[in-house]
């Protein structure tokens, strides 16, 4: 995936000689300092929840990336958050109406049942009476010729 | 000079696209017969044209010619030649000429080579396709000229983004381009089918290698940008529900589905409305794709060439082509006879409820797609992402699956299962149900926290490998035509992939670590150490690479260089996975930052049989591929026995 | 036109009822399809907004004590926020860009009277000292949030942002980015309107 030449290498020393300040990875914003950004909790059950939870919350700041998919600052921090909060025993589903509470029904994932999200739960009910409706139409025809 | 040309060639590609339209939409009509006999050559003569005007452009892009704009903007004279070809589409004035390129030349050799339909249909269908093309024509050459000068030539192009280069982009891109616009083609023989009230076997024969060409592409540029976004996102995430990828997924659906009713059609002369309707849905949802992702009316994670403006453009086509193309079915399918009838224990029967589960499925992608859209409108941001798709889409998908086992062993018209078909069919098919139950035990009893959707996926995926094989048995493989080894080959793709993604989902272990120099950590069975850190320097950028050894189960290890990239111009940063793939997974490594500890944030995770995934999709292909050799070569002996008889009755003087 | 054509059809085939309503079926896809085209339409009149508005303006502001962000400003609690007087609360950072551009914008508010309360995302005190000493430093705390911890506890999803918080503690209003000039009248206005 990677192509290394000679030229590279040279370019490499010319680097180091030159410009040593550009080698640490340099970060556009403030590095998240949050405990659990890039940490995962000690206890597996707990994490695979967190996890779970992550998966499921939108970044805020990124073009619809999961929590658990982004290197944003912001991510991390969330991460964080819902990490130290299921450490502390909370129920994942209340972190996500935590979330909700502040940045609205944008940050889930999940969508909510609501009643500008019925049309959303009932479409896969309205298609299957569709297709129902399709099939039998069909095969009724079939078996009276 | 050559800019000039490739202008003044588009624009004669674009009078005999007009001329195609008149003269063919003339001819339908009794006093305009004589047209007939023009309609062939022009479009013929348009693809070569449009041809010329697309190698111009190659041509200005591989010379870096610097005074045309589109260059200075999108190339650079220090990039590798594949990139600077790749730059010709890499763009929206490029990529648009790529498809008129892409709809004229199929144009072209539908007007070359289609012998089998009746003549009316044809040209009606090659007047169709000119009006879709006519309007793109006219997007290219009034809003988006790709030749255009600039007053006064520079120095040197701007470059491509340089996270954009990648041979992911000079390879997904344009593949799945031809599969959109490749059911063009499709649509166009709909229309003409549907204008001339002749929708039966030969149109469905007429229309089959192109469906199946179109969806070869699809999947392919479907798998491909699969694969892209898991090694370059960083994450070990391979498909997001984004709306950029659903815009691909909808129309390999449609197509997928419509794939399957016009063989049913071809060989049963049934599902002939519903067919039509699938050729005139599948292109709309490669438009609606397009227009998603050039519009930028809804975020995504890969947005591409975005300006809302051309989205405007895109959607008056749009608009009018299948609006026009619904209209017209409204009216006429009625006087289409749904043709003949099958038993509800039969093959066609299979096909159908396969058909209305596909379009399900894409019923509930596009509803899912767009429900942020239509609560935006009322003031209310709502996301739908995984935890809806998933299980809602599954609703449609397993029942799709079981019937995908069954189908292919059923007879045509009419089946009964018993007796020696008992034993036949419902025997083995029993044994691989019996299978996937097991497989379903055994997982739910042995993994730990498994959640229903990957266990169902896998157990059904255990059955379904050796139930796609079934159609085999009891046949002479080496006289097996073509056609059934594409069918077995995809369907057995179809169950690996999902393998693959039911195993990612359940078995996949993370571990994000803080290291220092020298410690170890345990990822799955892998037992990993970050051995140094080592400055190094692309052609374009500086990285940090780490080197990693990896040992599978204390085994010998394995050097892994994952990279931190940092590019100067345009600046930005990369970190570039370094992936280690055995046959039962893959292990991911990525770098991260550094910590003010000193230690280094790593990323690993182990997949166990991801790369099933993307083997799968290549599979589905494969047998495309295979489905299409099949009929290909059918045609070309067909063709080949009518001239040997031809010639013989020349001869005999006849 | 779809109801001209059902008719005939009914006469036409008198015995075959379901025929008409499958007849009305065949214009269901363009049906659909109208009303996407009509979606698409007004998605793309409606102008283009990506940030993500706070959901929390209307609620008082959690309880928090942020330490100072450097030596030359006292950290922030939320006990500042009670003392009967409308406050702005801006949310900002040293690496930011548009922070830096907004601040000729906070120092004319200042000069207006607005008290403006700051909180610094992941900054180190040098960094922000600097910062300080280039844009000025219209700030009456600064408190220092490393984790974002109340930026997350109010629904902020960046910097910069500003708050209008009145005398009792309640967010009032949200102003997403920088404060370009002719925002500051607007803010002006609104400080003004939670004071009342």
């Amino acid at each position: 995936m990677k192509h290394k030449s000679a030229f590279a290498l040279a370019a490499t020393l010319a680097l180091v000689l030159s410009a040593p300040v550009a080698l640490p990875v340099l970060a556009q914003e403030g590095a998240p300092s949050a405990p659990y950004a890039y940490r995962q909790l000690p206890d597996p059950d707990q994490e695979a929840r967190a996890k779970a939870l992550m998966v499921t919350l939108r970044c805020v700041m990124c073009q619809s990336q999961s929590i658990a998919d982004s290197d944003a600052p912001i991510a991390g921090d969330m991460r964080s958050e819902v990490r130290t909060r299921i450490a502390a025993g909370e129920d994942p589903e209340h972190i996500r109406q935590w979330l909700i509470q502040r940045y609205g029904d944008y940050v889930s994932f999940t969508p909510q049942v609501k009643p500008i999200t019925w049309p959303l739960f009932a479409a896969p009910v309205a298609i299957l009476l569709l297709a129902g409706l399709l099939l039998r139409g069909r095969f009724g025809k079939g078996t009276r010729t | 000079m050559i800019a000039e040309i490739g202008l003044a060639v588009l624009w004669m590609a674009a009078a005999l696209a007009m001329l195609q339209l008149i003269a063919g939409g003339l001819s339908l009509r009794p006093e305009g017969r004589q047209l007939a006999a023009l309609v062939r050559p022009v479009a013929v003569m348009q693809g070569v044209l449009v041809l010329v005007a697309f190698g111009a452009l190659v041509t200005l892009f591989v010379t870096t010619d610097l005074s045309v704009k589109l260059v200075v903007d999108n190339s650079h004279s220090a990039k590798p030649l594949i990139f600077k070809i790749a730059g010709t589409w890499g763009n929206h004035e490029g990529s648009m000429l790529l498809w008129v390129t892409i709809m004229a030349v199929a144009g072209a050799f539908v007007a070359l080579i289609e012998r089998r339909l009746e003549e009316r249909t044809l040209i009606a269908t090659l007047a169709g396709q000119a009006f879709i093309s006519l309007g793109f024509y006219a997007f290219l050459l009034i809003a988006s000229n790709p030749f255009a000068r600039l007053q006064e030539p520079v120095d040197d192009g701007q470059g491509l983004n340089p996270l954009l280069q990648d041979v992911g982009l000079a390879f997904h891109p344009p593949t799945l381009y031809v599969g959109y616009v490749g059911l063009s083609i499709a649509f166009s023989f709909a229309v003409g089918a549907l204008v001339t009230r002749n929708v039966g076997p030969a149109f469905a024969r007429a229309m089959r290698p192109w469906v199946l060409g179109a969806w070869i592409f699809l999947t392919v540029g479907i798998t491909a940008g699969s694969y892209w976004a898991y090694y370059t996102l960083g994450w070990g995430g391979w498909w997001f529900w984004d709306p950029v990828e659903n815009a691909s997924l909808m129309p390999w659906l449609a197509a997928t589905a419509l794939l399957h009713s016009v063989s049913v059609l071809a060989s049963r002369d049934a599902l002939r409305a519903w067919t039509v309707m699938l050729g005139v849905v599948a292109f709309s949802m490669s438009m609606v794709g397009t227009f998603l992702v050039r519009s930028g009316i809804l975020t995504s994670v890969h947005a591409f060439a975005v300006d809302p403006q051309r989205g405007t453009f895109i959607l008056a086509l749009l608009a009018i082509d299948i609006g026009s193309a619904l209209a017209l079915f409204g009216v006429r399918a009625s006087t289409v006879s749904e043709g003949a009838r099958f038993s509800f224990l039969s093959r066609e029967a299979s096909l159908v409820f396969n058909n209305v589960m596909l379009c399900g499925i894409l019923g509930i992608v596009l509803v899912g797609t767009l429900y942020p859209l239509v609560t935006e409108s009322m003031g209310v941001k709502v996301s739908v992402g995984a935890p809806y798709f998933n299980p809602v889409s599954a609703i449609f998908a397993f029942p799709m699956l079981l019937v995908m086992a069954v189908g292919p062993m059923l007879r045509w018209r009419k089946d009964r299962l018993d007796g020696e078909r008992a034993r036949r069919v419902s025997l083995p098919l029993a044994a691989c149900g019996l299978l996937a139950v097991v497989v379903l035990v055994g997982v739910e009893l042995t993994a730990h926290r498994i959640s229903l959707l990957p266990a169902l996926g896998i157990a059904m995926a255990s059955g379904l490998v050796p139930a796609s094989l079934l159609p085999l048995v009891g046949r002479n493989l080496r006289r097996t035509p073509f056609a059934v080894w594409g069918m077995v080959v995809a369907h057995l793709g179809l169950a690996v992939a999902l393998f693959g993604m039911a195993s990612e989902s359940a078995f996949t272990t993370e571990r994000l670590a803080a290291l220092s120099i020298g410690e170890t950590r345990d990822v799955g069975p892998w037992q990993v150490r970050l051995d140094g850190m080592m400055p190094v320097a692309g052609p374009n950028y500086t990285a940090l690479e780490a080197s990693v050894t990896a040992r599978y189960e204390g085994g010998a290890p394995i050097v892994l260089h994952p990279e931190a990239e940092s590019f100067a111009n345009p600046p930005g940063t990369r970190n570039q996975s370094a992936l280690l793939t055995r046959w039962n997974g893959q292990l991911y490594t990525v770098l991260g930052e550094q910590g003010d500890d000193g230690r280094w944030q790593m990323r690993f995770w182990w997949k166990p049989f991801v790369p099933l995934i993307w083997v799968g999709g290549l599979m589905v292909a494969l047998g495309g591929f295979l489905a299409l050799l099949g009929r290909v070569a059918a045609d070309v002996r067909r063709l080949v026995a009518k001239d040997k008889i031809a010639w013989r009755r020349m001869r005999q003087g006849r | 036109m779809s109801v001209h054509e059902n008719r005939v059809g009914e006469n036409q085939a008198g015995e075959n009822r379901g025929g008409a309503r499958m007849r009305l079926g065949l214009w269901l896809p363009l049906a659909i399809f109208a009303a996407l085209i009509a979606l698409f339409v007004h998605g793309l009149l409606r102008p283009a907004d990506t940030s993500v508005a706070s959901a929390f303006v209307g609620n008082p502001l959690p309880q928090f004590d942020l330490p100072a962000a450097n030596s030359e400003r006292p950290g922030l609690a939320t006990a500042a926020f009670h003392s009967g007087k409308p406050r702005l609360l801006n949310i900002f950072a040293s690496w930011c860009v548009p922070c830096a551009a907004e601040s000729p914008q906070l120092a004319q508010l200042a000069q207006s009277g607005a008290v403006i309360e700051g909180i610094a995302i992941q900054d180190k005190p040098q960094d922000l000292a600097r910062f300080l000493a280039n844009n000025g430093n219209p700030y009456a705390a600064i408190g220092k949030d490393d984790d974002r911890k109340v930026q997350l506890e109010i629904g902020s999803s960046g910097v910069p942002e500003t708050f209008i918080i009145d005398g009792r503690g309640v967010i009032r209003y949200q102003h997403i980015g920088d404060i370009r000039p002719e925002d500051v009248p607007m803010l002006l206005a609104k400080l003004k309107e939670a004071g009342a």
